[in-house]
This record gives structure tokens, sequence and C-alpha cells, in this order.
């Protein structure tokens, strides 16, 4: 067992867990925050992409002790008392069907927006659809999805 | 996952001296081939020494003509250093491509190399730039280092440090990614540097990367994507697999390294 201590959506944390724990179950089984997916179980899905110190990672491909000290962001983290304008952008823009994937895809939107737009980069749509690479929708097509992602962008810039 | 005992290394020695009191311990980096080979229990090392914290194993820094990078560099802070961007764009836009943007945050250039994945990104650019490859103990030349598939010259309690290598005059990277896995089917990376045309590719080889010496010829003589036109690439010692026999991948290999010379700048 290894004590680990971290913060989860603003809130201070601290376990003992198996040192075999991923962060997913972590989040997931101890903390309660059912928010967090795992669609796979090999890396691949990208439903279980958290924050970790402001950078989308695969929490199902870490352990909960090489997260140590960390700074977590889940999905439940992200909205105040209105939803996210990420998560209003998929509302409005229809891009889910299921939602299995759309916790990680808005983790997903949330990053790759303040990185292009702290690089000063334009998130064009070839751009948005490069860096969904990480994240696999079995329902939409991925069209919609897109367009939410774009409409997201421009809401963040606004808010 | 098999249980495992997480240790986390403050330095480097603290890092030697974990995995060498481990029973059958590895070495953690950013755990992004790691973590799923054990999560599928294909790996089941007794402990796991996480370097991944080792403040000098982290950045990239550049001196002179000599560019050197920390092994627990991720493959984002590689992709996104200004320095390199301008001294090596070829490097930089290769670990902008490895993985997905989840998998660059995490994914560090050691972990890669030390990996040693016939089909990584990294060691054709390590051997294309004849890298070293500086451990605890010694220094490495890369064509020395990459011994065959998921092997390296490593020894098993040796911690990768740093990679240097001289920054050349022109460098690219082209990947053919596999459609499912996006792993590379064959990728090449072409540089002209002091001592001349370089062509290494991974993906390929069945025995992991390899130079490419009838094409760095040719581009020794014109280094243009022409240049490459009436070399013969034979399919013996490639890769045939359910994603693409050896034919196919030595006419990739071809495809692939004019359109690495073609992208050089």
């Amino acid at each position: 067992m290894t004590e680990v201590s971290m913060t989860v959506n603003g809130k201070a944390v601290k376990a003992d867990v198996p040192d075999n724990t991923l962060l997913v179950q972590y989040i997931r089984e101890h903390l309660r925050l059912t928010g967090t997916h795992v669609g796979c179980d090999t890396s691949q899905c990208g439903a279980c992409v958290v924050h970790v110190d402001g950078k989308a990672m695969k929490s199902c491909t870490m352990l909960a002790a090489a997260a140590d000290g960390a700074d977590v962001t889940t999905i439940e983290g992200i909205a105040d008392n209105d939803l996210h304008p990420m998560q209003t952008a998929f509302k409005e823009n229809h891009g889910l069907q299921c939602g299995f994937c759309t916790p990680g895809m808005i983790m997903t939107a949330t990053d790759m927006v303040k990185r292009y737009q702290a690089d000063g980069r334009e998130l064009t749509e070839d751009a948005i659809r490069h860096e969904l690479e990480g994240n696999i929708c079995r329902c939409t097509g991925y069209h919609n999805i897109v367009k939410a992602i774009a409409d997201g962008a421009s809401k963040m810039t606004s808010a | 996952m098999y249980e495992t005992k997480y240790h986390k290394a403050s330095s480097v020695a603290d890092a030697v001296s974990l995995i060498g009191k481990s029973d059958d311990g590895k070495l953690l980096s950013g755990g992004q081939t790691l973590v799923p080979t054990m999560k599928a229990r294909l790996a089941a090392p007794s402990d796991l020494v996480d370097v991944s914290g080792i403040a000098d194993m982290h950045g990239v820094s550049i001196s002179g003509s000599t560019v050197t990078i920390g092994a627990a560099t991720t493959h984002a802070n590689v992709a996104g250093n200004a320095d390199l961007q301008a001294k090596c764009g070829g490097v930089a836009c290769l670990a902008a491509g490895i993985g997905d943007p989840a998998v660059r945050h995490k994914g560090t250039i050691g972990g890669s190399i030390a990996n040693n994945d016939p089909a990584a990104d990294y060691p054709a650019a390590m051997l294309a730039l004849d890298a070293t490859i500086k451990t605890n103990a010694r220094e490495i030349a890369a064509a020395d280092f990459f011994v065959g598939m998921f092997e390296t010259a490593l020894e098993e309690d040796e911690v990768i440090v740093s990679i240097s290598f001289d920054a050349p005059a022109k460098a690219a990277y082209a990947k053919f990614p596999n459609p499912a896995s996006r792993y590379a089917m064959v990728g090449v990376f072409a540089a002209q540097t002091v001592d001349g045309a370089r062509v290494a590719v991974t993906g390929a080889g069945d025995d992991g990367v390899y130079r490419q010496f009838d094409m760095e010829a040719a581009l020794d003589t014109d280094w243009s994507p022409n240049a490459l036109a009436g070399v013969q690439v034979g399919s013996e010692g490639l890769l045939s697999d359910m994603h693409g026999d050896a034919t196919y991948r030595a006419n990739l290999v071809k495809v692939m390294t004019r359109r690495a010379v073609a992208g050089c700048a």
C-alpha cells in the first residue's frame, strides 16, 4: 500500500491504495467520481481523460501513486453552477449520442482549446480532427463533436 | 494488473540504487507503454522505479550545435520547445506526431528508446542523427544502442539520463501510420549531417530500426526526392504481418523517404 494525496477538483484528498491502483480506479472507486469512464482498458479510447497539473492525460494509463501531489481535474470539476461552455456546446450541437465517450471528449477538447489559445494558433477543423486522435466515439461519426468543439472554443474565448 | 511495489526516485543515483535492490524491477518513466503492458498482464515487475520526477532528467538544452534532451522529457515538451523547433524541426515534428495529445503529455523520449519498439518513432531519429545515449554509467552511440526488436545495449540496472546529438543542416521525418493503431507501418527520418546523408527506417525492419545505405548514397550525390527514383529497395529483412507484407513495406520505405527529403527544412 502507498499513501497518496492529491487535489481533485479543488479538494484535497488522501488515501492508502494498493500500489497497482490506476488513477482512474482511484477516481471512480475510491472518490466515487464516476463521470470519468473506462472504455477500452487498452489505453486507446480516451474516455478516461482527465487533467493532471493542467494537462490532458489518460487516467487509465497512470498509477494513482504516480499522481501523488498532483492537481487533478475531472469532468465533475469543470463547471461552476452552469455548464462549462464546452458542455453547452456539446449539448447545443448534438455532440453526443450515447454519451459514454463524452467526458473524455470534453476534457480533451478543453485541453486543446487552452493550448491553441495559449500558443495563438488557430484551431481549424483539421486541427480538431487531428487532436481527437486519442478519443474514440462509436456513435456519432465525430461530425457533431468537431462542430461542438469549434463552437465551444469560441464560447470559451468570449466567456 | 499484478501486484507491484511503486517507488518514486528522487535522483538518478536513487533510481539506480532502487532498481538494483529490487527483485525484478522495471524503470517507469511516462508509462505509456509499460502501464498498458502491465494492465494486459504481459509484464509483472516486482517493483516500479518512477524516474519521471527527477529534475536533472528534464528539458531540452542547446549549446552551439549540440542538442541535449533529458530522458524524462515528455513528447509534448520536445515538440513544443521553440529552440529545438528552430535548430532541428525534424525532431520536434516527430515528437508532435507520437501517439495522441494525452500520450504526448506523459510519454518520454527515454522511455521510448529504452523500449525500442520496432514501430516507435524516436529510434529512427536517434540512429539517423548518430545520437549519443548517456546513462548513469556510460555513453552509448545510437548505432550500438539499438540491438534488435525490443532490445537495447542497456544493462539491467542502467538508467538513461539524456540523449544528445549534433543538429543537422536539414532533417525531416515522414511516417505512414497504421490506420488502426497509428503506430508507424514505416517511418523514415532523413537528415543531412556533417557525415553525409542519413536515412533511418522504423516500422519496417524485422530486427528493428536500420539505416538504408543505398538511399544515403543516392542522396549524397544529389539531395533531392528525384535522386531516389532509381534506388531499388528490396523486401529482404522487412516485416510481413497482417497489416502489410514485406513488398508493401519496401515500397513504403521508398515513398516515405521521398516525402521526408521533400519535407526537409
